[in-house]
C-alpha cells in the first residue's frame, strides 16, 4: 500500500476517467521517448513485411499499404513513463488487413514487431487482432513526424506505448514469446496501463 | 542488443520508503536528493528510480529520475531533480521536501541506458541529461579508469552547469551555447561537429542524455563526425514534471 507523502495533496485533482492508474494528461505536449538515435527513412525505399508463421511472406510497399482499406484510431494512448494523451486520432491500416493478406498459420500465438533501427517488442497474437492495432502513418491527420515513429509506427493502443514499435517494419509471427528489446531489459512482457504493468514483476 | 551480465532484473521491483538525508542545490533550479534505502539494490551507472508522491486521499503522482551518484554499497543513491515550471511533482520535491522526509521509490530500472564499466564511452549530455552520464563518470573516477571515458557537456551558461565543481578533469570538454566564461576561447554557441570530433575514437559506445531536441543534434553531429548509429545509446528527458 503506498504510504501518504508529508504534505502533499497533489494538484491535478479533476481526474479524467479515462486516465490509468499513476497516469497524468499530457495535455498538448508530446513527449518523446526512444532510445536510439532517430533514423531518416525515405518513403521511396520504405517497406512493411510480414512473416513467420504466415501462409504467404507478405511485403508492401509504401504506395502498395497506403492503397489497402484505411482505418481510424479515435481514442487515447499511455506512456509507462506516465503520461498520456487522450482523444488522439491515428490513421493507416489495421493489422487485420494485413495479416490477413499473409494468412496467419493456426501455430501462431506471438509476434515480434521489428523496426527499421533493429528495436524489437513482443506481443501475444491476440493483443494485434480483433481491430486492436494499426499500422499508422497519420496523427491527429498529420503526417506522422521522424521523432514519433513516421513515417509509418504500430499502433496498439490499449498496452503501454513501447509497445507500438516506432519506424515499424516487420510483424513476425511466431509459436513462442519472444520478449523485445524494452523486454530484456526490464520492462513488463504484456503492459497493460489499467493492471500498472509497467516492470518486470508487476 | 547486449545487456549487462549479472543483472537480470527478474526481481519484482518493490516500492519502498526512502530517507532523505540531504538536500543540496546544484544550480539556481537544480537539487540533488540523497537518499537512504531500506533495501538498497547496487545500481548500474546509468539507471533511474521511480519516485512516487500519494496524497491523503490516494491521489498518487510519480516520475522517473536518474541516479546521479556511483554504484557503490552505501545503500544510498542521489537524484537530481530539475525544477520545472508547473511541474506537479518536481515543484514539490524542491519546495516541501526536506532532510528527514520519507520518499516512496521503485528501482533500479533500466538495462539499456547503462555502461558496464569496462568499456570505452563517449558521453554527450545537455541540461539536465548529465545526470546519468555523472554517475558513469564517478564510477569511472572511483575506479581509476577516468581514461575509459569522454564527455561532452553542454550547458545554457555557468550558471546552468550540473556539478560544476565536480566535472571538470581530463577528458571533458564543457561548450557553452548562450554565454561562456570570459577565459574560455570557444565562446558560446551550439555544439557542433567539431566539438564532438575531437572526442571520437573508434571502438567506442556513445551514451546521449537530454531533451529530444539536444538529444537529435547530438546524434545528427555524431553521425558527421562518423560515428554509426548502432553504437549510439540515447536517454531523452521528456517535459513531464
Amino acid at each position: 500500500m503506498a504510504t501518504v507523502t508529508r504534505g502533499f495533496f497533489g494538484r491535478r485533482r479533476e481526474r479524467d476517467p479515462r486516465l490509468p492508474p499513476g497516469q497524468y494528461d499530457a495535455r498538448d505536449e508530446w513527449p518523446v521517448l526512444h532510445a536510439e538515435a532517430t533514423p531518416r527513412l525515405a518513403t521511396d525505399r520504405w517497406t512493411f513485411t510480414v512473416s513467420g508463421l504466415v501462409d504467404r511472406e507478405t511485403t508492401w510497399t509504401w504506395d502498395e499499404i497506403h492503397a489497402l482499406p484505411r482505418s481510424r484510431y479515435e481514442g487515447d494512448i499511455h506512456c509507462v513513463t506516465t503520461w498520456s494523451k487522450l482523444g488522439m486520432t491515428f490513421d493507416g491500416v489495421s493489422v487485420d488487413t494485413l495479416l490477413d493478406a499473409a494468412g496467419v498459420q493456426p501455430a501462431a500465438t506471438h509476434v515480434v514487431a521489428a523496426c527499421h533501427t533493429g528495436y524489437t517488442t513482443n506481443l501475444p497474437l491476440a493483443d494485434v487482432t480483433g481491430t486492436k492495432a494499426w499500422v499508422v502513418w497519420d496523427a491527429d491527420g498529420k503526417p506522422l513526424t521522424t521523432e514519433h515513429g513516421g513515417p509509418a509506427r504500430l499502433l496498439v493502443p490499449h498496452l503501454y506505448f513501447w509497445k507500438s514499435a516506432k519506424w515499424v517494419s516487420e510483424l513476425r509471427l511466431l509459436d513462442h514469446d519472444e520478449p523485445g528489446f524494452w523486454e530484456r531489459n526490464g520492462y513488463h512482457d504484456r503492459g497493460d496501463p489499467w493492471k500498472e504493468q509497467r516492470y518486470q514483476g508487476d | 542488443m547486449s545487456t549487462p551480465a549479472g543483472t537480470t532484473h527478474r526481481r519484482t521491483l518493490r516500492w519502498q520508503n526512502a530517507r532523505v538525508l540531504s538536500v543540496r542545490d546544484e544550480t539556481p533550479t537544480a537539487r540533488t536528493y540523497r537518499l537512504l534505502l531500506p533495501e538498497p539494490r547496487r545500481h548500474l551507472a546509468g539507471q533511474h528510480y521511480v519516485l512516487r508522491l500519494t496524497a491523503p486521499d490516494g491521489y498518487s503522482a510519480s516520475r522517473s529520475y536518474s541516479v546521479a551518484s556511483a554504484p557503490d554499497d552505501t545503500g544510498e543513491i542521489e537524484l537530481t531533480v530539475e525544477r520545472l515550471v508547473g511541474g506537479e511533482v518536481s515543484e514539490f520535491l524542491h519546495d516541501v521536501v526536506a532532510a528527514g522526509d520519507e520518499l516512496e521509490v521503485r528501482g533500479p530500472i533500466g538495462l539499456f541506458f547503462v555502461w558496464p564499466g569496462d568499456r570505452p564511452a563517449l558521453l554527450v549530455g545537455g541540461g539536465s541529461g548529465v545526470v546519468p552520464l555523472m554517475a558513469m563518470l564517478r564510477q569511472a573516477r572511483l575506479e581509476g579508469r577516468a581514461d575509459l571515458l569522454r564527455v561532452l557537456v553542454s550547458a545554457r551558461s555557468p550558471d546552468d552547469l550540473y556539478y560544476a565543481d565536480e566535472l571538470p578533469g581530463d577528458g571533458v570538454r564543457i561548450v557553452w551555447t548562450r554565454s561562456a566564461p570570459p577565459d574560455d576561447p570557444r565562446g558560446a554557441g551550439r555544439m557542433t561537429v567539431d566539438d564532438l570530433a575531437l572526442l571520437v575514437r573508434a571502438e567506442q559506445d556513445v551514451y546521449v542524455c537530454g531533451s529530444p531536441a539536444f538529444a537529435d543534434a547530438a546524434t545528427d553531429r555524431l553521425r558527421e563526425a562518423g560515428v554509426p548509429d548502432g553504437v549510439i545509446r540515447v536517454e531523452r528527458f521528456g517535459p513531464s514534471g
